[in-house]
């Protein structure tokens, strides 16, 4: 079992904040499948075309048989631990600061042998199921975990440098006005998030659960309106030091496309809820969030947007929207890049249609605020940089790999 | 002799004359009015820094800035309503200069809005408060008290669960001020010219309705009502000159003369 993480003590405010390194970043193109697969928790190595090799390291060739056909598949995680080893120090500015290191040789049943972290409960001898996740240079590393879980096991201070979970961080969410907002805020409380910030704009204007709202433990009511430039700055100037995990709840759900919409006016609060929100968001919060990726326990972890996956590919009955979410996925990758600095993740969760009034008349699957909100608190834990939430996104996920014109031809009508 | 600007000029050197201020600070908190979210919205203040003797601009500090034409202190033209859109010089680019300076009487109904939120003025209120100050004269503005700009943000709006409630006119003493009285428009000091609860009312929204229909004109979110007198208030109320446009905020003066 996993020693329970305690709750960090107040911060001394005097103390140096650490400054926050990041462990070696180089990969070649071929070894981004392995990125590829660990920004969405999947398991994949390269599997030859010709031969059925399962390749690990990634390579250009098969080794058994010199193809070149040589794409990322899922493959079976299982394996066992042969030898481990406990590094005590390191030339390395980022390890040597987070020594002893235990890391081992672990042989997988489909093949390959990895020289991977191990997490606290993967002891030599046992079977683990290996994990690729991403570190805090973005890039995918190899983690063996236990093969059963073990209690407290999301504790562990190897695998928590690689996650984001909730468990004593604080978490500013943007909106507490809609549903996805609420939801949000109480699966940070079941995540024992240690405080939960939660943003209202025009508090003067009542809302629906606003009681049930005030309730949910460790909840504090800030006022915040992301199309507001100076709000935006006098919170963050209050709170930013304090913001672990930053979740945009703000939403602007509108049908109508791009020409059979009568003018500007919604298309204009769109850009500004959601796009332009999103860069106020990331200029007032961001820095602070990068220069504290290394802060102890409760270290900056990740800036978490809500999108529709018609960022993906437009739905033209929602076609203004979608341009909008498009526009909010393409400065998230920018935001990526520059909160990595600071070992900080962007987390996109990508959602079709939810279950609320706006998508009244869109036929099911739909999905509830509750459930992705549930899906934001499992991605946080797992440290994954993109998720495809429910049956729309997921579909919408697969058809994207396979024929994308068909899916644009489609989503047209 | 003196010319009348002469001693207007004195009068305000000396302070015979007072400037009392009107106007609401346009902020991005001052609460906007509330239309159903599926129907087009007016767009609150906010404001963008340009440059702040910084590396966008080293030795100057200036704004963009953003709003509807009906946010904050702001002025109705005609062409705001339906009932005005064919009148001839409706927008606040056409209406004639002079119409921007008028004299006001003051109807105080703050007594019977803070009793009641939904206090509707109606003809004999008007009537009694001509008993007692005189004939509203033609070409005045009627400007309702009800001390609604001392109230916090939540109680200004004071949506509850059936929508807004504040104080306004009813239809027929609307109709009667442009009709029997000749009024030039309609002031309050809540977010609109008409009652909370007017959409309800037949015709809704009676302020709207009848004085843009007469070419009249409409002043809301106004502030310091129970500074001015009864009568003898001149209002200086300039929109911005934009064209076609239905209203615009703006800085609403009233000059008072002490001791008249």
């Amino acid at each position: 079992m996993t020693e329970p993480l305690l709750r960090p003590r107040r911060k001394d405010p005097l103390r140096k904040t650490r400054e926050p390194l990041l462990p070696q970043g180089l990969r070649s193109r071929t070894a981004h499948g392995l990125t590829a697969a660990a920004a969405e928790g999947r398991f994949m190595l390269q599997v030859c075309t010709d031969c059925g090799f399962t390749l690990y390291p990634p390579r250009d060739a098969c080794p058994s048989c010199l193809s070149d056909r040589v794409p990322f598949h899922d493959v079976a995680p299982g394996g066992m631990v042969l030898a481990e080893t406990t590094i005590r120090t390191s030339t390395d500015p980022y390890f040597r600061e987070r020594t002893p290191w235990r890391i081992g040789t672990v042989t997988l049943d489909c093949g390959p042998s990895f020289v991977a972290h191990l997490h606290g409960d993967a002891a030599e001898g046992s079977r683990v199921v290996m994990t690729l996740r991403l570190d805090k240079s973005g890039n995918a590393v190899a983690i063996a975990m236990p093969d059963k879980p073990t209690s407290h096991q999301e504790d562990d201070v190897q695998l928590r440098e690689l996650t984001c979970d909730p468990k004593f961080r604080r978490v500013l969410i943007t909106d507490g006005r809609n549903a996805t907002g609420q939801a949000m805020a109480r699966a940070m409380a079941a995540a024992q998030a240690s405080i939960i910030f939660v943003g209202i704009a025009d508090p003067w204007k009542p809302f629906p659960g606003e009681t049930d709202l005030r309730a949910i433990p460790c909840v504090e009511i800030v006022p915040l309106d992301i199309t507001d430039t100076r709000s935006v700055a006098d919170v963050a100037g209050e709170i930013a030091h304090r913001v672990d995990i930053l979740v945009n709840t703000s939403e602007h759900h509108r049908a109508g496309g791009i020409m059979n919409r009568h003018g500007l006016t919604i298309a204009r609060e769109e850009m500004d809820i959601r796009y332009f929100g999103l860069l106020r968001l990331a200029q007032h919060f961001g820095p602070t969030m990068r220069a504290r990726g290394a802060d102890g326990v409760n270290a900056a972890a990740a800036f978490v947007n809500l999108l529709s996956v018609h960022a993906l590919m437009n739905w033209p009955e929602f076609g203004a929207f979608s341009a909008a979410e498009a526009a909010c996925l393409s400065a998230s990758q920018a935001l990526r890049a520059e909160l990595r600095g600071g070992g900080v993740k962007v987390l996109n969760m990508f959602a079709g249609p939810l279950d609320t009034e706006w998508f009244q008349s869109v036929p099911p699957p739909k999905l509830s605020p509750a459930a992705l909100a549930k899906a934001t608190v499992d991605a946080l834990r797992m440290g994954i940089e993109d998720s495809y939430v429910g049956d729309i996104a997921q579909d919408i996920r697969a058809r994207l790999d396979v024929q994308p014109k068909a899916l644009e031809r489609e989503l047209g009508g | 002799m003196t010319s009348a600007l002469t001693a207007f000029a004195a009068a305000l050197a000396t302070g015979t004359i007072r400037v009392i201020d009107l106007t609401h600070t346009l902020t991005p908190e001052f609460p906007t009015i509330v239309m159903p979210p599926e129907l087009g919205q007016c767009a609150p203040f906010r404001m963008e820094e340009v440059s702040r003797y910084d590396e966008r601009g080293p030795a100057w500090y200036w704004n963009n800035f953003s709003m509807g034409e009906h946010t904050g202190t702001h002025f109705d033209a005609p062409i705001h309503w339906v009932t005005g859109k064919e009148l001839p010089d409706n927008a606040v680019d056409t209406i004639p200069p002079a119409h921007f300076l008028a004299p006001a009487c003051v109807i105080d109904c703050s007594a019977e809005s803070a009793a009641d939120a939904d206090f509707v003025l109606t003809i004999p209120f008007v009537e009694a408060w001509e008993a007692k100050h005189g004939r509203i004269p033609p070409q005045s503005w009627v400007l309702l008290r009800t001390d609604w700009h001392k109230r916090p943000p939540k109680a200004y709006v004071n949506l509850l669960d059936d929508g807004p409630h504040s104080p306004g006119p009813a239809p027929a003493v609307v109709k009667w001020l442009v009709e029997q009285r000749d009024v030039h428009g309609f002031g309050t000091e809540t977010i609109g010219t008409d009652a909370g609860q007017a959409a309800h009312f037949n015709p809704p929204y009676p302020a709207h309705h009848y004085m843009h229909g007469r070419g009249r004109y409409g002043l809301q979110c106004l502030t310091n009502l129970d500074l001015l007198p009864p009568t003898g208030a001149l209002i200086l109320a300039a929109p911005l000159k934009i064209r076609q446009g239905s209203g615009s905020p703006l800085r609403v003066l009233a000059l008072v003369e002490i001791n008249p």
